[in-house]
Parts: structure tokens; sequence; C-alpha cells
């Protein structure tokens, strides 16, 4: 009887342990990194003009990556999630599928260095578009969108086979009960993938180093809303380094004086911004779920 | 007590019951007459129709289902009246639920299933080309074994069937979700909170009257039961029954149970199902309840009832 009692004690302090671990390399990320920029992070970094040679301005490089996260979002999330039902309810069971399901499962582990070289013969040079935001955006959309059509296709199916009958029985047709009952069940499965998706964008460098490209048009002018005036900021026909790819670069060159500490800021930057995201995208996705169940 | 009076020999092939319906009055046209085949001496139910309403309301002709290969039931021809509370028991796997799921074409949610013969509400076949099945589940609602709630609010629940058909005027779905949840014995219980409170907050029993709202809700002719007591404890299972037995005035209701004793307090009519060797379910004998309980034709019955089978 003892020995039963010290095994369950004992597996529970290696689970208590694992997740303790796990939260302590979180909180280890965002402490090194707000310890390390103890003195450069400030509004004026954000802020700040870029063309300054002290330290800041990297607030172009971080709209940059907020409007390459929402462009790339638009495309993939309506898509993702289609795809995603598609996949689910409609596709069966074949060959097709099998391959289907095989090619996402193989591009989404391509390595992104080489999605990267391969958005820069497609998206950059046959197009003519040179390195844009939206060519960034699009490279990212070839391993997120499998990524999150197979996430949207699992939390759909962990749907209860029970609710979607029950609202078949009461004669509400496939597509009614799939956008009435089996999605807004499905949100939170999804939220998380979106999320993931997300975290997949903020963090790329590698794809976006030859997509995007490593500058940014100087003198943001937000008050330009001409979408195809290409020193807009709102354009997507504009080279647009994200932050991620910005502390790439400032890491790599070396170049400046205070190189590592803008990288150190800029990387705090991130991560803050990553964990502002998901809060945000997991409050929608509750909001959402609200909405279309009515409770 | 039925009438008593049973006139021919007691057949000794499973189906005991053959269409009262005249030949030819097969809505559609078509081969009604040539399909039914020669049978022994139909054995008449002269009182029960009368009793319980003369219309046919639901009726199965020579209905055969296979999964695949398998063949899950054969040959289940027969007549539900109008009005009435109809049981369907036998043992575990004889293909009572797969029956009943014939009369809403639920089978076709699986995609193996085949179903032969003809199923028919109010004479029209709901297999029949052109028949949609989500028409057909609107005129037949089904109520499931395990209480399925959608994860919204009990007021949703309710007006989800009349919503989706198209019906946006609030004060029409108020109506409608009042009244359903009154005809399904719930409305005491939820009306202060029913439209915040979420449907799976409810206890098991009232999660499944909530269902049978629901399926009110959509103004259906016929409510098919599957087994609708069996996850409930006993008082909740009461409850259910009382539930039945008011609805009968209003709906034609058919119920599969495992529980005999249910079966005899709430049905009108009771239609015993078992399997062959074959694994095949089939129509042992359908009569009235008390008929079947007291005084069986079919020895088979009679050792089901009584316990010494399954």
């Amino acid at each position: 009887m003892t020995r039963v009692i010290w095994a369950d004690r004992a597996a529970t302090a290696v689970l208590w342990g694992i997740a303790f671990f796990v939260i302590g390399i979180l909180l280890a990320i965002i402490g090194h990194f707000l310890l390390a920029s103890i003195g450069t992070l400030s509004l004026s970094f954000i802020f700040g003009d870029p063309s300054d040679s002290t330290i800041g301005g990297v607030g172009p490089v971080l709209f940059n990556s907020i409007y390459i996260l929402t462009l790339t979002l638009l495309l993939t999330v309506p898509l993702g999630i289609l795809g995603g039902i598609y996949m689910a309810e409609y596709a069966g069971e074949g060959r097709l599928t099998t391959i289907i399901r095989f090619s996402q499962e193989l591009i989404s582990s391509v390595p992104s260095i080489v999605v990267g070289m391969f958005g820069l013969a497609l998206f950059v040079t046959l197009t003519h578009w040179s390195f844009t935001a939206l060519g960034g955006s699009l490279a990212l959309l070839v391993f997120n969108l499998p990524l999150l059509t197979r996430l949207t296709e699992q939390a759909i199916r962990a749907v209860p086979a029970d609710e979607r009958r029950g609202s078949i029985a009461l004669g509400v047709s496939k597509w009614r009960t799939i956008r009435h009952v089996v999605v807004p069940i499905a949100i939170p499965g999804i939220v998380t993938g979106i999320i993931l998706t997300a975290g997949r964008i903020f963090g790329e460098a590698a794809a976006l180093i030859f997509t995007s490209g490593l500058s940014t048009p100087s003198g943001y002018n937000f008050a330009n809303l001409n979408i195809t005036d290409p020193r807009s900021p709102w354009s997507p026909f504009h080279s647009a380094t994200t932050l991620s790819v910005f502390i790439w670069k400032s890491n790599s060159e070396g170049l400046g004086l205070f190189v590592h500490q803008v990288a150190d800021a800029s990387s705090a930057v991130l991560v803050l911004m990553v964990l502002v995201f998901n809060l945000g995208a997991r409050g929608l996705g509750r909001y959402l779920q609200r909405r279309v169940t009515g409770t | 007590m039925s009438d008593g009076i049973i006139d021919g020999p007691v057949p000794e092939v499973e189906v005991t019951v053959v269409s009262q319906q005249p030949a030819g009055t097969d809505v559609a046209g078509r081969e009604e007459p040539a399909v039914t085949p020669p049978r022994p001496e139909p054995v008449t139910h002269p009182e029960p129709a009368a009793k319980i309403g003369a219309e046919t309301k639901l009726e199965m002709v020579d209905l055969t289902v296979h999964y695949g290969a398998f063949r899950a039931v054969r040959d289940v021809s027969l007549q539900i009246p109008a009005n009435s509370v109809t049981a369907f028991i036998g043992p575990s796997g004889c293909g009572k639920s797969t029956i009943l799921r014939c009369f809403d074409r639920m089978n076709d949610l699986i995609p193996t299933a085949r179903v032969g013969g003809k199923v028919m509400l109010d004479g029209e076949d709901v297999y029949a080309a052109g028949v949609q099945a989500v028409e057909v589940r609107r005129k037949v609602g089904l109520v499931f074994q395990r209480p399925n709630p959608f994860p919204m609010s009990i007021y949703e629940n309710v007006v989800y069937g009349p919503r989706r058909h198209g019906m946006k005027d609030r004060r029409q779905l108020d109506e409608i979700a009042e009244r359903s949840l009154r005809r399904a014995a719930l409305w005491d219980e939820v009306k202060d909170d029913f439209r915040q409170k979420s449907g799976l907050t409810l206890s098991g029993g009232q999660q499944q009257r909530l269902c049978i709202a629901r399926t009110i809700a959509t103004d259906p002719e016929v409510i098919l039961m599957d087994e609708p007591a069996s996850a409930l404890d006993p008082i909740a299972t009461l409850r259910i029954e009382e539930l039945i037995a008011e609805l009968r005035e209003a709906y034609t209701i058919v119920i599969v149970t495992h529980n005999m004793q249910q079966a005899s307090r709430v049905s009108d009519r009771t239609a015993f199902f078992t399997m062959g060797t074959d694994r095949a379910g089939y129509l042992v004998e359908v009569d009235d309840t008390v008929r079947i309980f007291t005084n069986p034709r079919e020895q088979l019955t009679e050792d089901y009832i009584s316990g010494r089978f399954g």
C-alpha cells in the first residue's frame, strides 16, 4: 500500500517539476532580456528617430513585424480555417487526402531558410516585386497555411459527434451545423492554431531575409494612406525588415556602438509582443465563442 | 387488454405484422403491390387501430439495412399508428436503434449504411428520390441516449432549430422557447435564468428534457427516442416517462428501450426484435403492449420478456 502511495507522490512530484521547469524557462527568457535591456528599453527606444545614430528607433521595424503578421494572418486564417473544415468534414478518406496530409507535414517541416530561397525565386525575382512585405507574407503563408489547416482540422474533428448529430437530427443542413455548432465549439482549438502560427510569424527571420528584405524605407509617414505608394508604411510593396530580422542583422553585422544593447532591447520587445498577442488572441477567442454560442 | 380476437394460425416466420394499408394507396405510384411479397395469412388487429387512431403515421415495408457487406437488419415490416407510443425492445445488437434511425434518415450519416425496402411517413417514402433528408428530419425529431445539449444558453438551445430554419422574429422565438420548455416540463425549473444559463449546467435529466424541448421547438409530427432515459437516475427517468405520456397526445412517439418495465409503462404498442444466427436483426412481433407482456404470440417473445433469453 505504502509503495503505491510513494509511487503516486513521486509521479506527482515529477510532473510538477516538469511544469515548473517549463514556466521557469519562460520566466528566464523574459527576465534575461528585461535585465539586459535596462537602461536601453524606453519609450524613445521604440518611438525614437531611427536615423539617429544613438540607440533607438525600432518603431518602424516593430511596425513592420505587426504589419507582416497582420497581412499573413489575413491571408492564412480564412484559407486555413476553410481548408481545415474541408479536410475534416468533406474530404473523406482517400488517396487524395492522404497526399494532402503528407504534403502538409512535409511543407511544415521544410527548413524556413529553404522557404526563403523559394520565396526569393518566386515572390521577389519572378514577380519583379523586389523585396516586399507582401513577398514576405506569401513566403510565411507557404509553411503556415498547412500548419493552420492541420490544426483547424484537428480542432474540428475533436468536436463530439453527438453535438453534430443533435443539430442534424433537427433537420439542419450539414453546412449550417458546421457553422453554428461545430466551429463555435472548435474555436479554442482554432485560436490555439492561430497563436502557434502567429508565433512562427513573429519569430521568423530566415524566410524573411530573402523576401521582405533587410532594409526599411527611411522616413515612414503614417499619414500617407495611399497603399499603392511604395513609400507609404501601409503599402505591402516596400521592403520591410521585421524585428526578428533586425535582431539577426544587428547581431551578425555588429556595426555601430550599441548593437548589443539594441539587440537585447529588441528581443525584450519581441518577447513582450508575443506575450501580449497570445493573451489578446485567447481573450478574443473566448469573446468570439461567447458571441456565437450566446451565453 | 386487447380484444383477444386473433384469427389465423400463428405464423412460423418472424414477421407477423403485414401492411393493413390497402394496396395501391401508395402516393408516388411506385410498384408497391409488386414489392409486398405474399405472406402467411396476415394477423389482423381490428381493435388497436381504432383505439389509438385509425391513421398509420409510420410504416416500414421489407426494411433491410446493410453496413458494408454486413446485413444488420432484415425484412422488417411494421406500422405505427398516429398519436401512439410504440416501444422497440430486444436484446443488444438486434438493430433497434438502426431501425429507429431509418425513420429520420439519420443512417445517412454512416457512409457504409445502405437501406433497402420502404420507410414511409404519412404514406410517402422518406428514401424516395427527390426527398430531402433535412425535410424528413424536421418532421421526425430524435432524442438521443445521452443528453446532448449544445454549449449554448438554454434559450438558444431551444430556438436553435427554428432559427436555423429561418425564423428571425424575436417575439415568435420567445413564444416557441416558452411553449417548448413548458411542454417538456422544464419551464418551472429554468424560467428565471434560461436566457443566461448554459444548457450544460443542467442536471442529466434536465438536459434530456431540454433536448426534448429542442426537438419539440421545430414542431415535428413524430418524436423518436433512442433509450432516452438509460443514462439517467430513477427519478429523472420517471419524469421522462411522465413526459412521454403527456406528449403522446400531440405526437407519434417511437421509443427504443432496454428496460422492459419502461416499455410496459409508457407504450401502447410494443415491437420485439431479435437477431438471427447471421446476426441480422429482425422483427419477431409487434402488438399491443399489454398483449406482448401478458400473452405474446411468439415463444421468442415469451422467453425474452420472462428473462429466459438475452
